[in-house]
């Protein structure tokens, strides 16, 4: 649960604009596919449903539309920064997958500061990088396979039979992979409101981030301008912040 | 920078240290990872469906949740609901350029000579299950009992779906391996499977084999089902049309 109280006073930039919007047209566009496909596909709901001259133009054009979002997003900086931490594993990041402990927090002795995530993750853990790439890799695979399937002229038939059992399974594999992946989401309100309005408070990042938070504290990003060593007190930005600058681990 | 998505957008970062510190790209390599196991998958899919289907064959309701198990057909259809027929209040027209346009009921069919097949079935999309057993009404011997006057050159086939139409020429229509079904996978013709009476074209894709089938109709010429509408060949020979190399049926 994030502390209401004074030491959650600012908040953190998480995710730009941008790489909101990229975020929310994607979910969009993949639950159509993954909507339409279970009608599509699962035998008993397509007996249910029927109506395949709808609903499989629908599943094709949303499919087609699903990597836009993301290669439009490359031209946002922020959001080829974030591909960059998803993309790298720290030393962190492999001691977070072995520590059966990884989502516990340590409170400070001194009664002072913000409870801290026993491992310093970045802006991003192990988990949701995995998850990321998976579903990159899984939206790659599914256009491919998609339009193999979509223009069958082209393709011997052993092929055509092989995507189609790639497209069939990994549909599933893919909806687990979401379903688990709203399921985190559902679970922690401060990731929700990061992706709906962009920040995050500190005591969220500090339980959930410590490392991206230094990275923010070290860069004087921070509209409070505190370190998590020291309670924050109502002051602007500290333009002189010595700690400034430290090279951004990043 | 536009060009490396997963690699560094951070200009500080250049010394040897800093870039083991960064970490290995372990998202790139799951993604390249996955294409490759996609294409793998993709050449090999074919064998693993078999496995896969042989496998689950034996765990009875599966069918209904994951495609190509069970019996291996995949329910496809136009419209959003199926009104139900029964074999008791099922009839089926006969008519246009015919001598004796005729109404059959389940038992008018059954009184006709009988025809068994067991061919495979073939979808245009890909799927295809082996060895399906097939019983009812050859369809020339059904022409033969109302009459094909000499002015037919056709035969339009419709479903009481409502609006799931097909068509065959009248030499095609002649053929011995095209049934009025009736029987199917060794039993009466399910509702998902377009009972209780369908057509079976045997040499063609699986959407010449119109489920659901309530009217026959001698015509003049071809009238274009739904699918030929849309693109589909009208001739749907199996291995000989829509750009497919199938093995025949």
């Amino acid at each position: 649960m994030p502390l209401r109280d004074r030491r959650t006073e600012g908040m953190l930039e998480r995710f730009s604009q941008a790489e909101r919007w990229i975020h929310h047209v994607t979910a969009l566009l993949m639950l159509v596919c993954l909507v339409t496909a279970a009608l599509l596909y699962v035998p008993a709901l397509s007996a249910a449903v029927g109506r395949r001259d709808l609903i499989k133009p629908l599943h094709v054009y949303a499919g087609f539309a699903l990597p836009v979002p993301v290669l439009l997003g490359l031209l946002s900086r922020a959001f080829r920064a974030d591909l960059s931490r998803f993309n790298r594993f720290d030393p962190a990041d492999w001691e977070w997958l072995q520590r059966r402990d990884r989502r516990d927090v340590a409170y400070p002795k001194d009664g002072d500061g913000l409870p801290r995530g026993v491992v310093p993750i970045g802006k991003f853990n192990p988990g949701q990088k995995l998850n990321a790439a998976f579903t990159m890799g899984a939206i790659l695979v599914m256009l491919g396979t998609g339009a193999i399937l979509t223009f069958p002229d082209p393709w011997p038939d052993r092929w055509r039979t092989g995507a189609t059992f790639m497209h069939d399974w990994l549909f599933l594999i893919i909806l687990v992979v979401t379903l688990g992946h709203l399921w985190y989401a559902a679970r922690d309100p401060g990731a929700l409101g990061g992706l709906l309005t962009g920040r995050v408070d500190r005591a969220w990042a500090a339980r959930h981030h410590p490392g991206w938070l230094d990275e923010h504290e070290r860069a004087g990003e921070i509209a409070s301008g505190n370190t998590p060593e020291t309670p924050p007190k109502r002051h602007p930005e500290n333009p002189d912040n010595p700690l400034k600058t430290r090279p951004n681990r990043s | 920078m536009v060009g490396a998505p997963w690699g560094c957008s951070n200009g500080n970062v250049s010394n040897e240290d800093a870039r083991r510190a960064r970490g290995a790209p372990v998202g790139r390599r799951v993604v390249l990872g996955m294409l490759g196991l996609g294409a793998a998958g993709v050449a090999v899919g074919t064998s693993l469906q078999r496995g896969v289907n042989s496998a689950l064959a034996p765990v009875g309701q599966i069918g209904n949740v994951l495609p190509g198990a069970g019996d291996g057909f995949r329910y496809y259809s136009v419209v959003g609901g199926v009104p139900r027929r029964t074999a008791a209040d099922y009839k089926l027209t006969v008519g246009g350029l015919v001598r004796q346009p005729q109404t059959f009921t389940m038992a008018d069919l059954a009184a006709l000579p009988q025809t068994r097949l067991t061919r495979d079935f073939q979808c245009v999309t890909g799927w295809r299950v082996p060895e399906v057993m097939w019983a009812g009404v050859a369809l020339p011997d059904l022409l033969d009992v109302v009459g094909v006057s000499g002015a037919a050159r056709a035969v339009r086939f419709t479903s009481f779906d409502g609006v799931y139409t097909e068509s065959l020429t009248l030499e095609q229509a002649r053929r011995r391996d095209v049934l009025v079904a009736s029987e199917m996978l060794g039993g009466p013709v399910t509702h998902d499977h377009g009972g209780p009476v369908r057509l079976f074209v045997a040499p063609m894709y699986g959407y010449k084999s119109l489920k659901w089938l309530g009217g026959i109709e001698l015509t003049d010429k071809v009238i274009t089902g739904y699918w030929e509408r849309r693109g589909y060949d009208v001739d749907a020979w199996v291995g000989r049309s829509n750009g497919r190399d199938d093995a025949p049926t």
